[in-house]
């Protein structure tokens, strides 16, 4: 059976643009404005990331951080955050869903146990920031036996070796970290650089789907097109922050950056 | 069952994932990181075995560091208990106040053998910060401290000697404001910056190899005391209880690393937090749940979803909710045991150690002082305890103050 995240990736092909994958942080910046956001942005997403929050984070960035900072002070628990993706997943059934977070969350909540609940939710895939290869082994082929998908992340600085150990382990999709930076950094690099490394990392992993993700806005994207899928995160919860600030809504604010961003990539 | 394997040093009692015991350590960490740790893995391992590196190390320990520290007799404090014989390794003596030296200008050291020209550092108490400042300072590397915006209000006089060394501060201001935060906030500079800069992590916790290399660094200490030791009995004392503070537990470490295979009992003392507070930072005493935090599984102070609890302790260097790995390992393998002491109980230790002898030990081993204070009178004139003095009480200065209305020193 081809996992929804498969799916996705081949319309996107057909339609010859690369799939937009957002990041959100569940309960960011309330339940209910959470569960609005991702309805109302899956219309021009074709993946969904999800952020559970952790409160200390140590690959983020500040405005992801501010995120996960007004999600875990409106009280968010694992519970809330399977419950926004099963509500979700009822009206969205066909769109994919991947969570994002931090091993001490799933580790205290039992492996299993959280696999579980991500298979009753509905979720599509996982990413793990601080569970990398070959440590993620375990868990990794766990999500495989429960068809969730576990996503690999590569880096600037992954060698060669190890890019192929990975990839070999790796599920329908890869992550590629543009750049040495936490998430939401000015883009450092030139975008023909990332697409060079990026072409690199694509004569191994083949039919693989390999997505670039950090530093990316809608004043980048377009640049960067030619990839399998393109992540925009930090952008967004910054498009939070700042409504929050002006007192705007940030459910049809993100719903223009969203939409404004899909346009770019068409 | 855990065990500890002899004729093995205890750094190197991990398997092959970097986890002592099966269950403490590890590398849980961002992709990016996984080169530049393992870079540093291998660069490490060659230098511990290299004559030069080592006659270099040698060097700087005695001119720079300035060893041995004293190990003197608290007479006084003795005779006032009235029971065991208590001694100290005054440690503060080193250059620049506390132990925190050994493990800066190692990693000074191995910065310039990789040929890194920037060095960044966390610190809680400042201690960390002052020394790495000038350890950078004398090696010439450009250096940038983390460090909690709340500790950088009470711990005034190692800020101003982190500036004076000309090092930047970076004040964070996310979380609790307080080593935790430092801790994230340097890791994530490191992420972004690690083709050009090294990490200096301030203690035995983070990715392993932090652990190895602050460990093999402050071992100087016991290296020092096992000499002092036999010089003063002779031998071993059959009955040696050797105190230690414990926050990360780099000092603790390194007073018990050569002492690891005799008969001596290790106590360390975590900080209990004010009397009247549930907040602590003593996640071994207090029965905390194993966890992920700053790249390395340990016990550390959380709640139930694994969101990292906030600590509370008068004492800067020892708030912070994890504790190294090799500390867990240490506990479940029962080779030390650990107990905690409060606010309190450290200001009173503080006071009376300052008033009875020539020392003045700062409020983290204040911590180990007062356990010392209450075991001592119970105990016979032949046990022996040995507290590591590790910090002077001068930069705690202003909280002493504002809490007992004047400062003895």
């Amino acid at each position: 059976m081809k996992s929804k995240i498969k799916i996705a990736f081949e319309k996107c092909k057909k339609e010859k643009r690369p799939a937009l994958l957002t990041y959100t942080v569940a309960g960011d910046n309330t339940k209910k404005n959470s569960l609005k956001i991702l309805n109302s942005i899956s219309k021009y997403a074709d993946i969904l990331e999800l952020g559970f929050p952790h409160n200390t984070p140590i690959a983020d960035g500040g405005q992801i951080q501010g995120s996960s900072h007004r999600s875990l002070k409106n009280g968010i628990k694992l519970k809330d955050v399977f419950q926004i993706v099963k509500n979700f997943k009822k009206t969205n059934p066909l769109k994919p869903l991947i969570l994002m977070g931090y091993y001490n969350l799933i580790y205290q909540n039992g492996e299993s146990n959280f696999l579980n609940s991500c298979k009753s939710s509905g979720v599509d895939g996982i990413i793990v920031v601080d569970l990398p290869w070959p440590e993620n082994k375990n868990f990794s082929n766990k999500c495989k036996k429960k068809f969730i998908n576990f996503i690999q992340l590569l880096s600037p600085t992954t060698s060669k070796d190890r890019m192929k150990k990975i990839i070999k382990d790796s599920h329908d999709m890869i992550y590629y970290i543009s750049m040495l930076s936490t998430t939401g950094g000015k883009l450092k690099v030139s975008p023909k650089k990332i697409l060079e490394n990026y072409e690199k990392i694509k004569r191994y992993s083949g039919k693989k789907n390999l997505v670039i993700g950090f530093g990316i806005t809608n004043k980048t994207i377009a640049s960067l097109s030619a990839a399998d899928g393109l992540v925009v995160g930090s952008q967004l919860c910054k498009t939070i922050t700042d409504s929050i600030k002006k007192r705007q809504n940030p459910v049809t604010k993100l719903n223009k950056v969203v939409y404004n961003l899909r346009n770019q990539i068409i | 069952m855990m065990k500890i394997k002899k004729g093995v040093q205890l750094i190197d009692q991990h398997d092959k994932n970097y986890m002592y015991g099966g269950k403490f350590g590890g590398n849980f960490i961002p992709e990016t990181l996984k080169k530049p740790i393992d870079d540093l893995t291998k660069l490490f391992f060659k230098l511990r075995k290299d004559k030069k590196f080592l006659k270099e190390r040698d060097y700087h320990f005695k001119n720079y560091i300035g060893t041995p520290t004293p190990f003197i007799k608290l007479e006084n404090l003795t005779d006032h208990l009235g029971g065991a014989q208590i001694y100290a390794k005054v440690v503060s003596e080193a250059n620049g106040g506390a132990h925190k030296i050994y493990n800066a200008t190692v990693h000074c050291l191995i910065a310039k053998r990789a040929g890194k020209k920037y060095i960044v550092g966390d610190t809680g108490a400042g201690y960390a910060g002052k020394m790495l400042s000038m350890a950078a300072k004398k090696f010439g590397l450009k250096c940038k401290i983390f460090m909690g915006a709340k500790d950088i209000k009470r711990q005034r006089p190692n800020v101003q000697a982190i500036k004076k060394n000309g090092a930047q501060i970076v004040p964070v201001t996310t979380g609790s404001q307080t080593l935790v935060d430092a801790v994230s906030e340097c890791m994530r500079y490191w992420v972004s910056n690690c083709d050009t800069t090294h990490m200096c992590v301030g203690s035995t916790v983070g990715p392993n190899i932090f652990i190895k290399i602050c460990a093999w660094s402050t071992a100087q200490i016991s290296r020092e005391l096992m000499v002092q030791v036999k010089e003063e009995f002779g031998k071993i004392p059959n009955k040696l209880k050797l105190l230690n503070c414990v926050g990360g537990g780099s000092s603790a470490m390194g007073f018990w690393n050569e002492f690891m295979n005799t008969n001596a009992e290790f106590i360390g003392i975590e900080a209990g937090g004010p009397r009247k507070s549930k907040l602590h930072a003593a996640p071994l005493t207090n029965g905390s749940k194993i966890g992920i935090l700053h790249g390395a599984a340990q016990y550390v102070v959380q709640d139930k979803e694994g969101q990292i609890s906030p600590t509370e302790s008068i004492s800067a260097g020892l708030d912070y909710p994890g504790i190294s790995p090799l500390h867990c390992f240490l506990k479940d393998t029962k080779r030390a045991s650990y107990v905690s002491a409060t606010d309190e109980e450290a200001l009173n230790a503080y006071k009376l150690v300052s008033k009875l002898e020539n020392i003045s030990p700062s409020l983290e081993p204040s911590h180990a002082f007062a356990h010392a204070i209450s075991i001592s009178p119970k105990l016979k004139k032949s046990d022996v305890i040995i507290v590591n003095s590790c910090g002077d009480s001068l930069k705690d200065k202003d909280i002493i103050k504002s809490k007992l209305g004047t400062y003895i020193r």
